[in-house]
């Protein structure tokens, strides 16, 4: 039997880089981030899931518990990572954010709102008829859409593309492409972090919502991918994994995956708990898909504005699960 | 010692489709969007793992920074292709057309059609130019395609109409996908002082018994029926329509009712290609012509050599003509 060769070094223009030292994970306590940073990022959070309950009202049920997972990853990115023009949404010089998971589109709603692309009261407007705001979000409607999501397994190609135009334009502005758990069960997902890692596409930051809920149940009981920084590793990518309903930790992260050294895509996987920061919606069964009585809105307002507070009255405090 | 003729071989997976003796050019694609690229420098090129059997390696090896190689990778080759235009550029992204689509379809029709993106694919092996079987013999590519909405579908008939249409191509601003005849491909249509316009169909020749509705490498075989019959008196008529969809409606229509023998000729299946596309246009304009298609038969193709083959389905010349005969 033969020993095993060490592979080449790859030449500097193909094929993905031979493994490094990974740095420690960063997190929020030994970063030193401002708090009050920090503190305008939770606000903005709140607001998202705010407008986010205020569309799902309108619809009676939907992708609710995912928007209130991914609000927090949300407000860091719409009001302190992304560099957005809202009177110029395809302004050049813009980073381009990803919406993969085209279910999650309140959420996406909400975010712009957010960042002062829509005024409140368009929110009321989702998924009624000839709305700019339609139920899986698409390029074709919505200023600040970047793709159609919904198909899952889609964006992370697409980005590919994005990020390799960004490159050939000299541009030294960033991809984010948001995706699901669940959508790391699509082959096409894979072939995409392939391409991704052997053309050291390092303006590429992918985010995986790891809520660990799909429609048939728990991902990791439909289809484990677990370990997953390890995966994306191996396809020679930096991964990150952290509590994706905190907010430091997510900053820290998302700085880090940008300024961080090195010709590789960069990966966070943000593990965060469906229908946070409302309680009662938190612990629904058959969360997927939800539907929200009527009576229970004022009381899912309530909830949200009450574990805010107390979120604010105690930043020290890891709340998250 | 035995005196049976040897068995014909089914050869290479990608053959050149040319006749010995033939006028060809080598690898019009290639040169054609080498040329393109040098114009323009939006344009770029991307293949999954197939650059030499689509004739992209004239570009890769001309202008490597203007080429990505994706490997065997079609939905993300597909998904790269989109982002590419996003931002701006120009994709000619190529593998054969059974892997875009078939295994591709959901890529090209939400991120690239859904989104009316300027990219181009161009795909080898379309119909029977392989005797390798139904795994890359694209025999029902024309019908999946059809039905999707803001796609250009061109089945270009030699070298002539490969060349000229690679520009239209790149100048149109919707999605396109192109049949591709690579290698040494025929040089046929100038001698009919024939050129290519995208979206058009053309009377390459006029003859007074027969009309022969055609598109493809089926212009050539058709042509060259016609050239036979003319020799028996019987007057042929070719009209050759090589952009599938949008479909030149008004073309077909002005050269039906002559009292002529109306066949369709196609190297696809007789299932949701040419031949559907001008019985609808006859059926939505009330227009009761007889019609017969020659074409491949709504079946998975046997493997084995191309001229057994084509003589098997009744797409060879001698086939054609003898069909025509029959017919009249």
């Amino acid at each position: 039997m033969s020993t095993p060769q060490t592979p080449p070094v790859p030449e500097a223009s193909a094929g993905p880089p031979a493994p490094q030292a990974a740095s420690a994970p960063a997190s929020a306590r030994d970063t030193a981030l401002d708090p009050e940073r920090i503190a305008r990022i939770q606000e903005a959070a709140y607001r998202i899931r705010r407008n986010s309950l205020i569309q799902a009202e309108v619809q009676g049920q939907g992708y609710i518990g995912q928007a209130l997972d991914i609000a927090d990853v949300l407000a860091v990115l719409f009001t302190d990572q992304l560099r957005l023009d809202p009177l110029d949404p395809e302004s050049e010089d813009r980073d381009r954010f990803q919406l993969s998971i085209g279910h999650y589109a309140l959420a996406l709603y909400a975010a712009l709102t957010e960042a002062k692309f829509f005024p409140l009261e368009e929110l009321e407007t989702y998924a009624t008829d000839d709305s700019r705001f339609p139920m899986s979000s698409m390029r074709t409607y919505t200023p600040g859409v970047e793709i159609s999501g919904g198909s899952l397994g889609h964006g992370l190609g697409i980005a590919n593309g994005v990020a390799m135009g960004l490159k050939r334009k000299g541009s030294d502005r960033f991809v984010y492409n948001l995706l699901s758990d669940g959508e790391l069960g699509e082959g096409s997902t894979w072939e995409a972090a392939a391409v991704a890692g052997h053309h050291r596409l390092d303006n590429l930051i992918a985010i995986v919502d790891f809520n660990d809920q799909q429609a048939d149940g728990k991902s990791t009981d439909m289809l484990s991918m677990e370990p997953v920084t390890d995966k994306f590793e191996a396809f020679g990518w930096i991964a990150r994994r952290c509590d994706g309903n905190d907010v430091a930790a997510v900053l820290a992260a998302l700085i880090e995956l940008r300024e961080i050294q090195g010709p590789r895509p960069r990966v966070l996987i943000a593990d965060t708990r469906l229908g946070k920061g409302v309680d009662f919606l938190e612990d629904r069964e058959k969360l997927h898909f939800m539907r929200v009585e009527k009576e229970e809105w004022a009381r899912a307002h309530e909830t949200l504005k009450q574990s805010h507070e107390a979120l604010v009255a105690s930043p020290q405090k890891d709340d998250a699960r | 010692m035995s005196t049976t003729t040897p068995k014909l071989t089914s050869g290479a997976m990608s053959v050149d489709i040319a006749k010995e003796g033939q006028r060809t050019v080598a690898a019009p694609l290639g040169h054609a969007l080498l040329e393109a690229a040098r114009e323009d420098e939006r344009i770029v090129g991307l293949s999954a793992d197939l650059a030499k059997y689509t004739d992209l390696h004239i570009l890769r090896d001309a202008m490597p920074e203007r080429f990505y190689q994706i490997g065997m990778a079609e939905q993300a080759l597909l998904g790269a292709a989109t982002g590419l235009a996003m931002e701006g550029f120009i994709p000619f992204a190529s593998t054969y057309s059974v892997f875009a689509t078939r295994r591709a379809y959901d890529f090209l029709c939400l991120d690239i059609a859904e989104a009316d993106l300027n990219v181009n694919m161009v795909c080898a092996l379309p119909g029977l130019t392989t005797g390798y079987g139904p795994s890359h013999q694209a025999t029902e590519d024309v019908a999946i395609l059809r039905g999707m909405p803001n796609l250009t579908i061109v089945d270009p008939c030699d070298a002539i109409d490969i060349q000229q249409a690679v520009p239209q191509l790149a100048a149109s601003d919707g999605p396109t996908y192109m049949r591709l005849l690579r290698g040494k491909v025929p040089a046929v249509l100038d001698e009919y002082g024939y050129s290519f316009e995208l979206g058009k169909a053309t009377m390459i020749r006029e003859g007074g018994d027969v009309l022969i509705i055609s598109t493809g490498l089926m212009t050539e075989r058709a042509l060259e029926a016609a050239a036979q019959l003319e020799k028996d008196g019987v007057g042929v008529a070719v009209l050759h329509s090589p952009t599938l969809k949008p479909f030149d409606e008004e073309s077909v229509v002005a050269a039906l009712g002559k009292g002529r023998l109306v066949l369709t000729a196609e190297n696809h299946s007789v299932v949701g290609g040419l031949f559907d596309a001008v019985a609808r246009t006859l059926v939505g304009r009330g227009i009761g012509e007889r019609v017969t298609p020659i074409g491949l038969p709504d079946a998975f193709l046997d493997a084995g050599a191309l001229p057994t083959l084509e003589d098997r389905y009744g797409v060879s010349t001698a086939k054609i003509i003898e069909r025509i005969r029959e017919l009249l």
